[in-house]
């Protein structure tokens, strides 16, 4: 029996809370865009030479390679774990192709074992984790160590250089006027990982397994399975990240790309992929590379130091973190008021 | 909206930052270094700075990245490109990978040279070395074995594996070692030009040869890191610290007794004489081909050899006597 006060009145039950413009609108991908767009509009202002085709198109080299591993690294983050050895993958990938540069491999040779390594690479830190059982971020850290240390045992302090003049196309040639193959494999890998990740059923495992690894075991996902596919994407990627880079520097050294990792978990973050897992987009990657490219240009610009670039970036990091929360808390102690 | 602000104020913030106001005549030359917040590039910078003084119409712009990557020079090259600078004079974090970023910034009509820490010859259009890399090797070597002379054993504690010119030099030292009797240089380590990372390597070098007599540093950051591990360990007067440094840093480890001397060529001398050579390629007075003469300014004039290369002077000795004069000025 019903209470007798409720009987009659109708009740509004919502099937979703916010309608869909409003979402959209406080989504994390509108925030970014607002802020790309602040970004934009501050570095046209500050500097002449901003708005220029060739220049902006310099510029994209600033993200496209670290983008094109902060995608698959966001599936991997997505997913629940984490991946800090795209870097030393990248660097591994790179010596091993100018190892069979030197021994007189041509161009398609080349990319095939840089793709190659990457992928085996992965493969190792994929089985490490989902055969093994093991935490990624220990097994990546190791592996992160292992992998550039063959680089060095491999080159030493000494540097692949002569690579085909062919080679070079990937990383410094153009596609149509000012968009260069880099740029063109950026969009391309966006538009196939944000179709994987939101559009196909093996994006959703993705999620559910982010959300609560062992309901997805138990509702019959093959997590293990997805893992060890995310971590083969990973290398995947950062193989393909070391094509691009070698082919613009010309040269490999097995420093390469030292850093990377953290520019790339960069990325993702402020990209709004959950460091924790379950939650995230690629479109917010997207513009998080886009921000991060353009502050690294508009800074050098204006001959901003570096170190005041790498404050600005953790401070724009905390601040779009924090964001949300306070936000949030603020809301709650409206309501409370 | 709270963003939007804070965004404002970062601009302003960043805008107050930029030091070079570029007047449209004048001459914009940069100096592009390892690394920012280093104390030698900051006064090859004061080199510079005097330089543009001395020529009137130049403007310097001081720039660099955070670490000492060749990938994060090259988006400095980029963007130094992108504003259309006249010349860069820059010192390399790898040789070969800056190459094809150069050679771009060539393409664009901007005169390339590289001072300090080289780039390939495709990637410039000179290259001046602050001394000749034998003299450096064996000074070196030399101020190890002066206070050795029973010989001993001597280690090496470098910047990164893939420093071009400290690579250079510690092969110059491994040429010269024959003429110093009785010294055995024992191991090469890699500090990777951070404290750090370098005092836990001398740190380790100590532990791991009990009979070391000296630990040669071809690195400014190296040879301070060094000579603190020594004196925190207590081997003051046991191991004597030397190789390259900047004397303000070394002042103090000088007087401790850590180092009994060092070497360095002058970095200020180094950032004028690299601007005064960009300034005369800008204006096409001098072009840099193999025989050629430079002028430096007061710094006389740089002979390039067949690969385009010059040395600039002699390294210089600083010992008790005469570190706290420099210390004052670099």
């Amino acid at each position: 029996m019903s209470a007798p006060s409720t009987r009659g009145e109708t009740r509004l039950v919502p099937d979703r809370l916010q309608g869909r413009a409003e979402r959209l609108l406080k989504s994390w991908e509108a925030l970014l865009l607002a802020v790309a767009i602040a970004i934009f509009a501050l570095n046209v202002w500050s500097s002449p030479y901003f708005l220029d085709p060739w220049n902006l198109s310099d510029a994209t080299f600033n993200f496209t390679e670290k983008g094109l591993i902060a995608f698959a690294l966001a599936l991997v983050i997505v997913s629940g774990e984490i991946d800090l050895s795209v870097a030393a993958i990248l660097a591994l990938s790179s010596t091993l192709m100018g190892l069979a540069m030197s021994h007189g491999a041509g161009t398609p040779e080349i990319v095939a074992i840089g793709l190659l390594t990457g992928l085996a690479c992965g493969a190792i830190n994929g089985m490490l984790v989902s055969g093994l059982g093991l935490p990624s971020i220990v097994v990546t850290i190791g592996t992160m160590s292992l992998f550039r240390g063959i680089a060095f045992i491999i080159l030493g302090d000494k540097a692949f250089t002569g690579y085909p003049v062919d080679f070079a196309w990937f990383g410094q040639g153009y596609v149509w006027w000012v968009f260069s193959f880099e740029l063109l494999l950026f969009v391309v890998a966006a538009i196939l990982f944000a179709v994987l990740l939101h559009a196909t059923s093996f994006g959703r495992m993705v999620y559910a397994i982010g959300n609560n690894a062992v309901a997805a075991q138990f509702s019959g996902i093959r997590v293990e399975r997805v893992k060890f596919l995310l971590f083969l994407l990973s290398g995947l990627m950062s193989g393909l990240a070391a094509v691009c880079l070698t082919s613009r520097l010309g040269s490999t050294r097995p420093s390469i790309a030292t850093g990377w990792e953290l520019e790339a978990v960069t990325m993702a973050v402020l990209g709004g992929i959950n460091i924790l897992g379950g939650s995230g987009r690629i479109g917010g990657v997207v513009l998080a590379a886009l921000i991060m490219g353009m502050v690294t240009f508009g800074f050098g610009l204006l001959n901003v130091p570096g170190i005041v670039m790498s404050i600005f970036v953790g401070l724009l990091l905390i601040l779009v973190i924090a964001l949300p929360k306070l936000i949030g808390r603020l809301g709650r102690a409206k309501r409370k008021a | 909206m709270g963003l939007l602000k804070k965004m404002l104020v970062m601009a302003a913030v960043s805008t107050a930052l930029v030091a070079n106001v570029a007047h449209a005549e004048n001459k914009k030359i940069a100096l592009v270094v390892k690394a920012l917040g280093i104390g030698f590039f900051d006064a090859a910078n004061k080199g510079a700075q005097e330089a543009a003084k001395e020529l009137g119409d130049v403007d310097i712009i001081y720039t660099g990245p955070t670490d000492t990557t060749a990938e994060g020079q090259i988006e400095v090259i980029n963007s130094l490109v992108a504003q259309k600078v006249d010349a860069i004079a820059i010192s390399a974090n790898d040789k070969d990978a800056l190459v094809p970023a150069l050679k771009k910034a060539m393409e664009r009509g901007i005169k390339v040279i590289s001072w300090d820490s080289g780039v390939a010859p495709e990637g410039r259009m000179m290259h001046l070395n602050p001394s000749s890399n034998p003299l450096i090797g064996n000074m070196c070597v030399k101020m190890a074995a002066d206070n050795l002379p029973e010989g001993g054993d001597v280690a090496i504690l470098s910047a990164a594996a893939t420093a071009t010119n400290q690579n250079t030099w510690i092969e110059e030292m491994k040429k010269v070692l024959p003429n110093y009797k009785g010294i055995n240089i024992v191991a090469t380590v890699y500090g990777d030009d951070k404290t750090d990372k370098s005092y836990t390597e001398a740190q380790g070098l100590m532990k791991a040869y009990p009979n070391l007599k000296a630990i040669i540093a071809p690195t400014s950051v190296g040879i301070v890191a060094a000579a603190q591990a020594v004196e925190d360990a207590g081997m003051t007067g046991k191991i004597n610290v030397t190789g390259l440094g900047l004397p303000s840093e070394m002042a103090g480890h000088v007087k401790s007794g850590a180092s009994k001397s060092f070497a360095i060529w002058n970095p200020i001398d180094l950032g004028y004489a690299a601007t005064m050579i960009s300034y005369n390629l800008v204006t096409g007075k001098e072009e840099a081909k193999p025989g050629a003469e430079l002028s430096m300014g007061r710094m006389g004039k740089v002979k390039l050899d067949d690969k385009n290369e010059g040395a600039m002077a002699d390294p210089f000795v600083y010992d008790a006597k005469n570190v706290e004069e420099f210390a004052k000025i670099f």
